[in-house]
């Protein structure tokens, strides 16, 4: 029996956080963290490479809220919610990181002074400054294909962040230990919904199925590095993303294999275009929502 | 006696036929069944019953209950049962069930003194 289990430890504890019912147990990952550069690092490569993965958490977050107020059911409504507010959780902590070392684009030219730097890369800075890849930037489809793409960005995500907790870097390893329990969830919650469309109705595995199909041509923006993400990973810092593909590749096949759906032809890898700051207008449909109020009234607070 | 179920969380509801239960909710939920939540926090000693939810099936009432009913750090334990599953008492009931036990105030211990060393009693 653990010592929290017992009777008189319980009670004793039970005034140690106040009067929380509960009690809070919140804890800062990043407490303590150094934020000093690791020395030869450039400061320029380490926040581009932050602003590459703050971007992606950031529009996929935005993407889930979508379905905010229009779910199939209430519980997955909070569940996305509840995703998406941890994508934006490391989204904050990453374009944080960025700004640190001062890669900020040209998102100080609209921001006031008093907008922290976070705030400012993501409400004002413009598409084509945007480092994310079309993986998370195609639009939903039905709710299939949002758990499909779903699923395929949190295994991606989960395979270089699990790598990234040995970074140099002590804020991104600690930002990583952080994201991996939470894409652990994500992952495991959409492989849970793929299995039972895939093997559930006629109608569901049709749509998870056509949901597949449309994500998967997606992946060939994901695997090629860039030279920013080629440097950090030769001095330690980052991750190649070529180097995840093949457990990528394992855990997609696995799971769609299991949920009775057929695994498409993994698409070629192409020359990074998100990564380098190529997007589709979608991406300038979903900016223009996520930062129109920010940018009509930049002082506004609530 | 009529038929008895755990109904939402809030206790046994009748659903025989002098309540009329139209349209029935899990015609509307298509079939997705009801399942009472109970959590067990960081410092407490046993699950609580915290609320209900629908899910497909065991292993997703498990996630929307982690995702419904933990979100502000309260848990490290869930406990999912389907609704159906659960035997309540009846409202009819209730004075033959409890109020024999109300006038029987010598099965509270308050006839001990209680030693100055023994804490938090």
């Amino acid at each position: 029996m653990g010592h929290e289990e017992t009777v008189y430890e319980a009670l004793a504890n039970a005034h140690e956080e106040g009067h929380w019912a509960f009690g809070t147990g919140f804890d800062d990952p990043l407490a303590g963290v150094d934020t000093t550069v690791p020395d030869g690092v450039d400061h320029a490569d380490l926040g581009a490479y932050c602003l590459m993965l703050g971007d992606d958490a950031l529009v996929l977050a935005q993407r889930l809220t979508q379905w905010i107020t229009n779910a199939p059911e209430l519980e997955e409504e909070v569940a996305f919610g509840n995703i998406a507010l941890d994508l934006l959780g490391q989204a904050r902590l990453l374009l944080a990181r960025a700004g640190s070392v001062d890669v900020l684009g040209r998102s100080r030219e609209h921001a006031t002074a008093s907008i922290p730097d976070e705030d400012a890369l993501a409400y004002f800075r413009d598409p084509d400054e945007f480092r994310s890849t079309a993986l998370v930037e195609a639009p939903n489809g039905d709710f299939g294909q949002t758990i499909v793409r779903l699923l395929v960005a949190a295994t991606v995500r989960l395979a270089v962040l699990a790598r990234l907790r040995g970074s140099r870097d002590p804020v991104l390893a600690a930002i990583a230990a952080k994201g991996v329990n939470e894409l652990t969830y994500h992952r495991d919650h959409a492989a849970r919904w793929v299995l039972r469309l895939g093997d559930g109705t006629d109608e569901s595995h049709r749509r998870a199925q056509a949901g597949v199909d449309a994500v998967w041509p997606l992946l060939a923006d994901v695997f090629s590095p860039t030279d920013v993400e080629r440097r950090l990973a030769a001095a330690g810092v980052a991750v190649d993303p070529a180097e995840v593909r093949a457990e990528v590749r394992d855990v997609l096949t696995t799971v769609l294999e299991r949920a009775t759906l057929r695994v498409p032809e993994w698409p070629a890898d192409a020359p990074p275009r998100g990564r380098a700051g190529q997007h589709g207008p979608e991406l300038t449909e979903l900016l223009g929502t996520l930062q129109g109020l920010a940018r009509e009234h930049p002082a506004a607070t609530w | 006696m009529s038929d008895v179920t755990a109904e939402g969380g809030h206790g046994a509801v009748p659903t025989g036929p002098e309540v009329p239960v139209q349209p029935r909710r899990a015609a509307v939920r298509r079939d997705w069944p009801l399942y009472e939540v109970f959590v067990r926090g960081k410092r407490g000693l046993n699950h609580v019953h915290v609320g209900s939810l629908h899910a497909p099936d065991d292993e997703m009432a498990i996630d929307a209950a982690r995702d419904l009913y933990t979100r502000r750090n309260e848990g490290v334990s869930i406990w999912v049962v389907r609704a159906a599953d659960i035997t309540a008492s009846s409202p009819d009931e209730k004075d033959p069930l409890f109020a024999p036990s109300g006038d029987k105030v010598y099965r509270h211990p308050t006839f001990y003194e209680i030693p100055d060393d023994v804490p938090h009693m």
